[in-house]
């Protein structure tokens, strides 16, 4: 860059050249000291965490010699095997359904003109720009008010519990799929699918056997994602489970708040080998599937990093 | 997209049956309709319901036994938010997101630029290992600052061995905003560098050429054309810092409150619901506000 300069402007002075390749060569050294330290702030405390796991002494954070004996208490711990199993049941089951409803809203939006598009556009929306606090009260109160109301119609007794959970996430998941879905649609040749069905297959076939091959890995992406929100979400579960049944993180975050234990190292570190190994596999499924698996990335990024405060 | 925009008169526009044109767009629109019901219905009565739940709440009034009523409705809850109690708790969430924000930004920024000018290969690893944290477990790793802050942790010990004591700064705003950051970091770091990658660098090799300093060319060219991701990086972290309440409830004490840990306190143990539902319309107003502007900001395409 300077050579050029340089070349083009014989008169300049030299010393001034020299000074800017300095000055340039310092930026250079500042930008790339930032980037090691952005990568150690990152994963230093995840990797500290990971050793302390292993300490043999109680109090978290001071080493005590090698130990598997908190990995021992957290298999042995009913409580936690409880939750993890709620857990899964309500990723797998919140996933599907959420799969499922999700892809039709973004076909619809995507590929038809009705009544209410616009409505429901601007709903389809809604959920992943609210706070997480905000649903959380809305859910809490729904389900109160709910509850109560089948208690008065039919002197139901219902409690918070798995049921109510799993409502309260596929709520959020739906969004989240049809974002990812619809991106996909909308980049796929509609064409395609006109030219099925000038050649007689119904919408219906055209449908399964053309568009849904087409939308496969948004399709993925989008159960993944809707995956890793449930089992990552804390603060609407907290306020949509009851003492019937919690997941793991809404039983972790209480734990943690009546004290730091060995025992939520270890619980912590399996919980983030998990979810790491979701990303491992989403960035597999998307190099598989020739990339766009997970979406527009602003949009994912605006509602995850909602879904996560 | 724009395809679904155009109207079906003007795609049908030259027909020769007109009529026969006109029904097949209504079944059109009607089976459009029906593939839309199932989430429709579901979204109306599981979100849009809830949130009409709530509003109702934000104008209700309270009993003397403390029992939302609805009662001589009106707008007490919301003013309640202009005494002092609240209102410092708005401010201090308001000061510690702005906080966090330029801070991700402060570091957020250099990090994206130097992603943008590495090869596509390194590029793409350094990018993976920005994404990991990105997707992994929030509690989890908000809980590692728990251990590394405490009053046995690694901070305060080297503290300790340097001389200085035990330097704890657990449950502090501090340690919040510490713990925000790392938190939304990436949220910065991938709108940042989405924008700054797409940057002609020849433009900013034509500014050095004409004499631009190194400041100059970066105050003048390169960030007027990266502003659309500083927008979109600030908003994203802002507004999650605004409502945060998973990270001030483990790394803040109990004399630094915010919005998100106000709000639910409403609900599990001060029991005024009015004032929690009207707080948490607030929050959501300023969110709605916010991802407007975002996407006025090209948000959808970084």
């Amino acid at each position: 860059m300077t050579a050029v300069g340089d070349r083009l402007l014989p008169g300049a002075s030299v010393a001034r050249v020299g000074d800017f390749a300095r000055r340039f060569s310092l930026t250079r050294g500042a930008l790339a000291a930032n980037a090691w330290f952005v990568y150690l702030f990152f994963y230093a405390p995840i990797a500290l965490l990971v050793v302390f796991s292993f300490s043999a002494d109680r109090n978290v954070g001071r080493w005590g010699g090698f130990t598997l004996g908190w990995y021992d208490d957290f298999i042995g711990n009913t409580s936690i095997q409880n939750a993890i199993w709620v857990s899964l049941r309500v990723a797998l089951l919140s996933t599907v359904i959420s799969v499922v409803l999700g892809t039709l809203a973004a076909f619809a939006i995507e590929r038809f003109r009705f009544r209410g598009r616009q409505a429901f556009d601007a709903l389809l929306y809604l959920p992943i720009i609210i706070p997480d606090v905000t649903m959380a009260v809305m859910m809490l109160l729904f389900f109160s008010e709910f509850f109560d109301l089948l208690n008065l119609l039919f002197g139901a007794d219902l409690r918070k519990g798995f049921a109510s959970i799993t409502v309260s996430h596929i709520a959020f998941n739906i969004s989240f799929v049809s974002v990812v879905v619809r991106a996909r649609l909308a980049g796929m040749d509609r064409r395609l699918e006109e030219a099925a069905m000038d050649l007689y297959a119904s919408r219906w076939k055209a449908f399964r056997h053309v568009t849904l091959p087409q939308i496969a890995p948004g399709v993925a992406g989008g159960a993944l994602l809707a995956l890793t929100l449930s089992l990552d979400d804390v603060v609407v579960t907290q306020f949509a489970s009851g003492p019937g049944a919690t997941t793991l993180p809404v039983y972790v975050f209480g734990l943690i708040r009546r004290g730091v234990t060995p025992l939520i190292n270890s619980v912590s570190v399996v919980m983030l080998v998990a979810s790491v190994g979701l990303v491992l596999l989403s960035l597999f499924v998307q190099r598989s599937r020739g990339g766009g698996a997970v979406g527009p990335p602003g949009a994912v990024a605006a509602g995850r990093s909602r879904r996560r405060s | 997209m724009t395809l679904a925009a155009v109207p079906p008169e003007e795609t049908t526009a030259g027909a020769a049956t007109p009529e026969f044109e006109r029904a097949a767009a209504r079944a059109e629109s009607r089976r459009g309709f029906l593939i839309a019901v199932p989430a429709y219905l579901y979204l109306i009565v599981f979100f849009a319901v809830p949130l009409g739940i709530v509003f109702a709440y934000s104008f209700a009034n309270r009993n003397r036994f403390g029992e939302a009523v609805f009662t001589n409705i009106g707008f007490d809850a919301y003013r309640r938010l202009a005494e002092p109690i609240v209102r410092d708790i708005l401010f201090r969430s308001l000061w510690l997101a702005l906080l966090t924000t330029g801070i991700c930004l402060l570091i957020g920024y250099p990090f994206s630029y130097y992603l943008t000018t590495r090869s596509s290969k390194v590029r793409n690893i350094l990018l993976v290992f920005v994404m990991i944290p990105f997707w992994s477990n929030f509690l989890v790793r908000n809980y590692a600052w728990r251990v590394i802050l405490g009053k046995d942790g690694v901070i305060s010990r080297i503290t300790d061995f340097l001389g200085l004591g035990e330097v704890e700064i657990l449950f502090t705003p501090s340690a919040v905003v510490l713990g925000l950051v790392y938190g939304f970091l990436p949220f910065m770091i991938l709108p940042l560098y989405a924008s700054i990658e797409r940057i002609e660098m020849s433009l900013i090799e034509a500014g050095r050429d004409l004499y631009a300093s190194g400041w100059q060319s970066f105050r003048r060219i390169l960030f007027p054309l990266s502003k659309p991701g500083v927008i979109a990086g600030s908003i994203l972290v802002f507004v999650p810092s605004l409502g945060a309440y998973v990270t001030p409830e483990i790394l803040g004490g109990a004399k630094t409150t915010l919005l998100g840990s106000y709000i639910v306190t409403q609900f599990l143990t001060a029991r005024n619901w009015p004032v929690g539902a009207s707080l948490s319309f607030v929050l959501m107003a300023v969110m709605l506000l916010a991802t407007i502007v975002y996407f006025r900001a090209g948000g959808r395409n970084l």
